[in-house]
C-alpha cells in the first residue's frame, strides 16, 4: 500500500513529470476519441501515413525556427491530400498511393534529418521526449487539443452517420466528402497533438489500438468513446510512471501498455473476446 | 381478374391533380464508369403513390438508377427530377429515403437500432444533431410502424435479416422521406419476414408514398408492385407487372433464362 503510493507520488515531486503526465494523457485521451471512428472506417493505415509523413515538416520547422506544429500540420494534412489526388487521378489504388506517399515524405525527413549536425532532437522526433516537453511545446499541444475536441464534441453525432452509412448522408443532403474532409482534418491534427508523446514512429498505436480495444468490449458508440478514453489514458499514466521508475523510453512504454490492455480485451472481452467466443461456441457444437 | 380495372386505378393515383408531378422523373439518364456503359439513356417516369418494381440482372444498371436519381453518381447526360424538384433541393428537404442493399452496411458496427432509425433525423436538426422531443416521438413512431418497438435497443446486427430491412424503412419514416428508393429489401429475408416487408411498403404507399423496389424475387412482383420496370442498361419496359413479366422480356434481360432455353430446346 504504501509502495504503491510511493509509486505514483514520489515522481511527481518533479516538475517534468507533471508536464509528461499531462502531455501524455491528453495525447492519449484525444488520440482514443479519433481512433474509434479510424476503427470503424478502415482507416488505420492512413493513421500510420500521416504519421510518417509530418517527418519532414517537424525537420523544417526545427531548421526555421518554427513551432514544431507549423511544419507537422502542413505536411500532415498536405499528405492526405497527395494521397486523395494520386488516388482519383491515376489508376492506383488507395493502398498503394498511402505506402507512396508516406514513404517519400518519411524519405525526404530522414534526408532533411542527415544535414543536421545534432542528432539528439532528431531522435527525440522519431521517438518522443515527453520528459522534456517545453512550456512552448505544451501550449501548441493543448491549444490542438482543446480544438480537436470542441470538433468532436460539436460534430461527433455526423462523423458516425459518415462512418456508418455515407449514401445516407448524402440522401439527407449533408456532404460525405466535406465529413471525410473533417475527419481527415482531425486525424492530422490528433496525430501533431501525440507528436511529443511518442514520437512520430509510434504514433500510429495511439490512434488505432484504444479504438479498437474499446471496439472488443462494447456494442453502443458513446461507450466505446469513453472506454477507449479511458484505457488510453490509464495507459499514457502506467507507461510514463514505468518509464520513470525503470528508466525506459516513455513513449515505447506508453505503447506496449496500450498493446497490453487490447491484449487483455481480446481475450477476457465479455461479449467478444476470444474466450467468450469460444465458451459460447462449444456447447452449440456438442449439442 | 379484369386487366383494365388496376390499370384504371392506377392511372388515378398516378395523377392526383393535373399539376402535381411524378415522384421520379429521369429525362435521358446516361452513366458511364470510364469505359462502361452503366445507363443508357434512360427515361422513366413513376407517379406518386405507386410501388414500382425495378427488375434486371446482376450488373443491370439499377443500383446505377438509384445513385443517379438520388446525385451520388453523376450523370453523363439527362436529368433528375424528384417530385418536380431538383435532387439537391429534395434531399436537403429529406424527401428520399434510402434503404441500402445488406452487403454494404457495417453489421457489426456499435449502433442501436434506435440509433439508426435517429439519424434520418439528422436533416431536421441542429448543427450538433442533438434530439429534441419531437425526433424522439418521430424514431418512436417509425419504430412502432415498423413492428420493431420492442427491439429499439438491440445493436443493430443483432436483428433478423427482415427486421433489419425494416430498420432501414424505418430511419426514412421518421425522416419524412416521400420517395423511396429500396435496394434489393428481399434478399437473404426468409418467406415470412418478406410478408411483413410487403405489408409495411404497402401500408406505406396507400398513404401516398413512392416506393422504388429493385429486387431479383420475380415471383413477388406482381403481389408487391403496382408497375415494373425491366432494365438492362437500357430501359427495355415499363408497365403493369403482368405486361413487363412476358416470357420474351425476361429472355432479354435475364441472359442465364436465355440460355436455359437454348439448352432445353
Amino acid at each position: 500500500m504504501n509502495l504503491l503510493a510511493e509509486f505514483f507520488a514520489v515522481p511527481l515531486q518533479f516538475d517534468f513529470m507533471q508536464r509528461a503526465l499531462l502531455v501524455s494523457v491528453v495525447a492519449g485521451v484525444v488520440c482514443a476519441l479519433l481512433s474509434c471512428w479510424m476503427t470503424l472506417t478502415g482507416w488505420s493505415l492512413l493513421g500510420d501515413a500521416v504519421s510518417h509523413a509530418v517527418l519532414p515538416g517537424v525537420v523544417l520547422s526545427y531548421l526555421l525556427g518554427l513551432p514544431f506544429a507549423v511544419g507537422a500540420l502542413v505536411f500532415g494534412a498536405g499528405s492526405v491530400a497527395l494521397i486523395g489526388a494520386v488516388n482519383r487521378t491515376s489508376r492506383i489504388k488507395e493502398d498503394a498511393a498511402i505506402g507512396i506517399v508516406f514513404t517519400a515524405m518519411f524519405g525526404i525527413g530522414v534526408v532533411l534529418i542527415s544535414r543536421i549536425p545534432s542528432q539528439t532532437d532528431l531522435m527525440h522526433i522519431l521517438f518522443g521526449n515527453v520528459l522534456g516537453v517545453s512550456d512552448s511545446e505544451i501550449v501548441q499541444i493543448l491549444a490542438m487539443a482543446a480544438l480537436t475536441l470542441a470538433v468532436v464534441l460539436a460534430k461527433h453525432r455526423d462523423l458516425t452517420l459518415y462512418a456508418f452509412d455515407p449514401v445516407h448522408a448524402h440522401a439527407i443532403g449533408l456532404s460525405p466528402r466535406r465529413l471525410e474532409a473533417l475527419l481527415l482534418a482531425l486525424l492530422s491534427v490528433t496525430v501533431v497533438v501525440a507528436l511529443q508523446a511518442v514520437g512520430i514512429i509510434l504514433v500510429v498505436a495511439m490512434v488505432v489500438i484504444p479504438g479498437a480495444t474499446a471496439y472488443l468490449l462494447t456494442d453502443r458508440f458513446e461507450r466505446m468513446l469513453a472506454i477507449a478514453a479511458a484505457v488510453s489514458a490509464t495507459a499514457s499514466v502506467l507507461g510514463t510512471y514505468a518509464s520513470f521508475h525503470a528508466d525506459i523510453a516513455t513513449g515505447g512504454a506508453i505503447v506496449v501498455a496500450q498493446a497490453c490492455g487490447f491484449v487483455l480485451a481480446y481475450l477476457f472481452a465479455p461479449r467478444h473476446g476470444v474466450l467468450a467466443r469460444r465458451l459460447r461456441r462449444t456447447p452449440v457444437r456438442t449439442g | 381478374m379484369n386487366a383494365t380495372e388496376p390499370e384504371a386505378a392506377g392511372a388515378a393515383r398516378q395523377a392526383p391533380g393535373p399539376s402535381a408531378p411524378p415522384a421520379v422523373r429521369t429525362d435521358g439518364v446516361t452513366v458511364r464508369y470510364g469505359e462502361v456503359l452503366a445507363l443508357e439513356d434512360v427515361t422513366l417516369s413513376v407517379g406518386r403513390g405507386r410501388i414500382c418494381g425495378l427488375l434486371g440482372a446482376n450488373g443491370s444498371g439499377k443500383s446505377t438508377l438509384f445513385t443517379a436519381i438520388m446525385g451520388l453518381t453523376a450523370a453523363e447526360s439527362g436529368s433528375v427530377r424528384i417530385l418536380g424538384a431538383d435532387p439537391a433541393a429534395a434531399r436537403k428537404r429529406g424527401l428520399v429515403g434510402y434503404v441500402p442493399q445488406s452487403e454494404q452496411v457495417d453489421w457489426a458496427f456499435p449502433v442501436r437500432v434506435s440509433d439508426v432509425v435517429m439519424m434520418g433525423r439528422y436533416g431536421r436538426m441542429g448543427p450538433a444533431r442533438r434530439p429534441r422531443r419531437a425526433d424522439r416521438a418521430a424514431v418512436a413512431q417509425a419504430l412502432e410502424r415498423t413492428g420493431l418497438s420492442d427491439l429499439a435497443h438491440r445493436q443493430i446486427g443483432a436483428l433478423s435479416g427482415g427486421q433489419r430491412k425494416r430498420a432501414f424503412v424505418a430511419r426514412g419514416i421518421a425522416q419524412g422521406a416521400r420517395v423511396f428508393l429500396l435496394d434489393e429489401p428481399f434478399a437473404g429475408v426468409d418467406k415470412r419476414s418478406e410478408a411483413t416487408i410487403t405489408e409495411v411498403l404497402s401500408g406505406m404507399r396507400d398513404e401516398g408514398h413512392t416506393l422504388l423496389v429493385s429486387t431479383h424475387d420475380l415471383a413477388g412482383v406482381p403481389d408487391l408492385c403496382d408497375e415494373a420496370v425491366l432494365l438492362q442498361h437500357r430501359l427495355l419496359a415499363h408497365g403493369p407487372p403482368t405486361d413487363v413479366l412476358t416470357p420474351q422480356r425476361l429472355l432479354e434481360a435475364f441472359g442465364i433464362a436465355a440460355h436455359a432455353e437454348g439448352s432445353a430446346a
